[in-house]
């Protein structure tokens, strides 16, 4: 038993924890291009100020949270309805449906995110088709756009977003709704009363599933952002691949933990309740 | 009621086609003739025949294959002892800090996992002169984020585990290490499956720790499509993707033939 | 008297502050289906847990056909027990599930087929053995999971509610078949309940236990006519209970009143107005309010075919009892 507890243990110890706190120690190092590794440890709060003043960082960080929460809100906003329709399919139909929801999920990443720059392109098939209808003559280029971001965020995190939602919906005893409207509540009063509230857990855990990811997201803004788009999980990366500065990106790492410490631990309470209820 | 219905169905229209279209089109183009992945010039097999030929490719898809094996196998065997201890072991020294530990790499940015595990192989390399960046590597940074989804379902399956069963087990006279074997384990079985195919689909499908971890000589499938896409659209990835969501279907529909099969057993009986 | 199969010394267990067992003495007889009868948290089921070895006492000793059981896990304890979910392996088949304790002890595969076969037929499953337990009716289920605990032969049988996930009718033929088995096999059963008939149509003793102790032991008809204490007389049917000096009372089943219009001839008499009556078919339950009295409760026999009950609400009556028809109690 004790072997059980102690080998994964162990294992997240050296391989997890561990790591973060060389991460942790290596911000306050010094750039050093001469070193190999390029760094001189030592207590250099340099890194941290230069993330708190300078602009180009701090519009990194404010354009992570804008682009995170607009995509978190349209993901709710195309997946509450679907959600919705699914808990109150017939309960035949519910697991196929459902599973055609998650079936992207068990494609590649990379390729749905690549799908989205054949299509969002100057000459990609949505300008085509805009031209070609006649809806609108010179369509501009969303590809290089935060708004491809943004379609590429929701499109990629939809199944996270859907499943919280379904799980918390199909518990939901419609015979509430029923009485509210016998109460005489109208379908959207009803609809704002009852089943808002009761799905209020699966709205928090599905817009944390879509958030948390969001913030730190690499692939998406850089495929589909363009150079424009400012997030910080491009900027750690590029720190450190491009400018192998390996002190400011540990930094960048240290301060995007820091900003997720809230929703994550709400995420985890959220998680272990729903554990210990089943 | 007709109202609801057709609001229902309209919804889920939208949802499936905003899911699916991007997916077929890429699927559509895969065969088109032309190098311009927006432009249609008539039917051809040439990307398929050229990714087939692409040995930088295969090379890489195979590495890919070979550390998703390893790691989805090793982050069920963790995954499994983790999940236990979290569900039967009340109380041990550190169990607060080890259930953040077994779910926090879920919700962890990878990037910030990247380079954290990154710098660890560059001080064991520093010390220890180990180990090479490469297979392994990527393997164990694979194995540590994969482990919190075994452990999570696993969990979960002996959160609703009726406890009765075990008790019979060794009222039945089986030892607590028998009635594991017997009783646990096969009615885990369902659960650690999921876990081991998730792990393997996590694995194959990772690109950023990979891109950190994995050193000079070793680049995944997922590296390889990567710098591929980065220059812009690429015929031969949209016959890669094709062939990745041709197996995601394809198992999918086996494993649901599989279980209207068993369902179907059970009723003819 | 032989030594008893099973002796239980001064056994108590607490839950945090909550003693679910509280100093517990007991003998079991071998060849007895004793029924641990009580209300739910009344430590019934964590003394049969004990007894099988799922928790370990506080204090005191659990004594096996003469052997100590202090320490011994249960899987090495010569008892079986019934779950109340039955806890069938689903995973398993109904011979699996029955096999499954013998292929444990390292019988013979012939053996084991063939002690499999025995015991299906016994509780007449003959031909199900290949069914999964999700195919099997409830009633099937039950007896799957008695077969199973049967098969082992054990010293002593453990059932935790029996029947209690049974309908009402298969309930009570069930009652039947398992006392013939028992019999049959001369094992010695112990079986835990909630529900007062089962306990006294089934057991040849009965312990009732009240707040982690007992509250009293003895055969079925020893605890209803003579009842040791008020729980016990409260607990276990109906029963008046008359205060008839400083900690003494009588306590007096309704049945064993006299209900008339005119007074009777009876040792003791009381007059009074019905107050409410329970018409049950067989029989009816009167609530008589005593003049400067309590209220009691009397059941008459519906002998006569006429229109309900005898009397109506609204009625002076007569209730009259005899001298030995009441328990005399002072706890």
């Amino acid at each position: 038993m004790r072997l059980v507890i102690a080998l994964p243990f162990a294992w997240l110890v050296v391989f997890f924890l561990l790591p973060l706190v060389l991460v942790l120690g290596l911000s306050f190092g010094t750039n050093s291009p001469d070193l190999a590794p390029p760094v001189e440890l030592g207590l250099n709060l340099a890194s941290f100020r230069l993330l708190f003043t300078d602009d180009l960082y701090l519009a990194a960080w404010l354009s992570s949270l804008r682009i995170a929460a607009v995509s978190t809100f349209g993901a709710l906003l195309l997946g509450y309805p679907m959600a919705y329709a699914i808990a109150r399919a017939r309960p035949q139909l519910r697991p196929l449906l459902l599973t055609l929801v998650i079936l992207p999920f068990w494609t590649s990443f990379l390729i749905r995110v690549y799908a989205w720059m054949g299509l969002l392109a100057e000459n990609g098939i949505l300008n085509q088709f805009l031209r070609w209808s006649g809806l609108v003559r010179n369509p501009g280029t969303i590809l290089g756009t935060e708004w491809a971001v943004h379609l590429g965020i929701v499109y990629a995190y939809l199944p996270f977003m859907v499943l919280p939602l379904y799980s918390s919906l199909e518990k939901l005893d419609w015979s509430l709704l029923e009485a509210a409207s016998d109460l005489g509540a109208k379908p959207l009063p009803a609809f704002l009363t009852v089943t808002l509230p009761l799905s209020l857990p699966g709205i928090v855990a599905g817009c944390l599933m879509v958030f948390i990811p969001a913030i730190g997201e690499f692939v998406i803004p850089d495929l589909l952002g363009g150079t424009r788009t400012l997030m910080i999980g491009k900027v750690l990366w590029d720190e450190f691949f491009t400018n192998s500065d390996w002190p400011l990106a540990s930094a960048v790492a240290i301060c995007l933990l820091i900003l997720l410490v809230g929703p994550i631990v709400i995420f985890q309470r959220h998680q272990q309740r729903s554990l210990e209820r089943t | 009621m007709i109202g609801r219905a057709r609001f229902a169905f309209t919804v889920l229209a939208f949802g499936y086609a905003f899911l699916y279209l991007p997916i077929a089109l890429v699927i559509t183009y895969s065969f088109n003739e032309s190098r311009l992945v927006t432009v249609w010039a008539g039917l051809s097999t040439k990307w398929w025949i050229a990714l087939f030929h692409n040995e930088a490719m295969l090379d890489a898809a195979w590495l890919s294959v070979r550390i998703g094996l390893a790691s989805a196998t090793l982050s069920t065997v963790l995954g499994l002892a983790a999940g236990y201890a979290l569900a039967r072991v009340p109380r041990f020294v550190g169990r607060t800090l080890f259930a953040s530990l077994v779910v926090a790499p879920m919700v962890m940015p990878e990037v910030v996992m990247g380079i954290s595990m990154l710098l660890l192989f560059v001080g064991s390399d520093q010390l220890l002169g180990g180990p090479a960046r490469g297979f392994l590597t990527i393997t164990i940074g694979h194995v540590t984020f994969s482990l919190a989804f075994v452990a999570i379902v696993v969990q979960a399956r002996l959160a609703d585990f009726d406890r009765t069963l075990e008790e019979a087990a060794m009222d039945l006279g089986a030892t607590p290490w028998t009635t594991f074997l017997t009783v646990t384990l096969p009615l885990l079985t369902p659960a650690l499956v999921s876990g081991w195919l998730l792990a393997f689909t996590l694995s194959l499908d990772d690109l950023i720790l990979t891109q950190f971890v994995a050193g000079a000589q070793s680049q995944t499938l997922p590296m390889r499509v990567y710098s591929s896409v980065r220059l812009g659209v690429d015929p031969q990835i949209n016959v890669l993707a094709t062939i990745v969501v041709a197996i995601a279907a394809s198992a999918l529909i086996a494993s649901a033939v599989l279980t209207r099969r068993s369902v179907d057993k059970r009723a003819a009986q | 008297m032989s030594e008893p199969i099973v002796r239980i010394e001064g056994l108590t267990k607490r839950f945090g502050e909550v003693p679910a067992v509280a100093g517990v003495d007991l003998e079991i007889a071998r060849g007895e289906l004793f029924a641990l009868l009580g209300g739910s948290g009344c430590g019934k089921t964590t003394l049969l847990r004990m007894i099988a070895g799922f928790e370990t006492p506080d204090t005191g000793r659990v004594i096996i056909d003469g052997q100590d059981m202090t320490g011994v896990p249960p899987h090495k304890r010569p008892v079986n027990m019934m779950f109340q979910s039955y806890a069938l392996f689903p995973h398993l088949d109904v011979a699996g599930n029955i096999a499954y304790g013998l292929k444990r002890e390292g019988v013979a595969r012939a053996e084991i087929a063939q002690r499999v076969a025995e015991v299906l037929s016994l509780v007449k499953l003959d031909g199900l053995g290949s069914r999964r337990p999700a195919q099997l009716s409830g009633g099937q289920r039950q007896r799957v999971a008695l077969a199973r605990a049967l098969v082992k032969r054990p010293k002593l049988l453990l059932l935790d509610e029996p029947l209690a996930a049974l309908d009402r009718k298969l309930r009570e033929g069930t009652r039947f078949e398992m006392v013939r088995l028992q019999e049959r096999l001369g094992l010695t059963f112990v079986i835990v309940t909630h529900d007062q008939e089962e306990a006294m149509s089934m057991a040849t003793r009965l312990a009732v236990m009240n707040a982690g102790r007992i509250a009293q032991t003895g055969p079925p008809h020893e605890l209803y006519e003579r009842p040791a204490s008020r729980f016990v007389a409260d607990f276990i049917g109906i029963a008046n209970i008359l205060q008839t000096g400083a900690r003494r009372w009588l306590a007096l089943r309704p049945e064993k009143i006299v209900l008339t219009s005119a007074r009777p001839a009876t040792a003791h008499v009381a007059t009074g107005q019905v107050i409410d009556i329970a018409y049950e078919g067989d029989r009816s339950l009167y609530r008589v309010a005593i003049e400067n009295g309590p209220v009691m409760l009397v059941a008459a026999m519906n002998v006569a075919r006429a229109h309900g009950s005898a009397h109506r609400r609204g009625d002076t009556v007569w209730l009259g009892w005899s001298d030995d028809a009441g328990q005399v109690l002072d706890e």
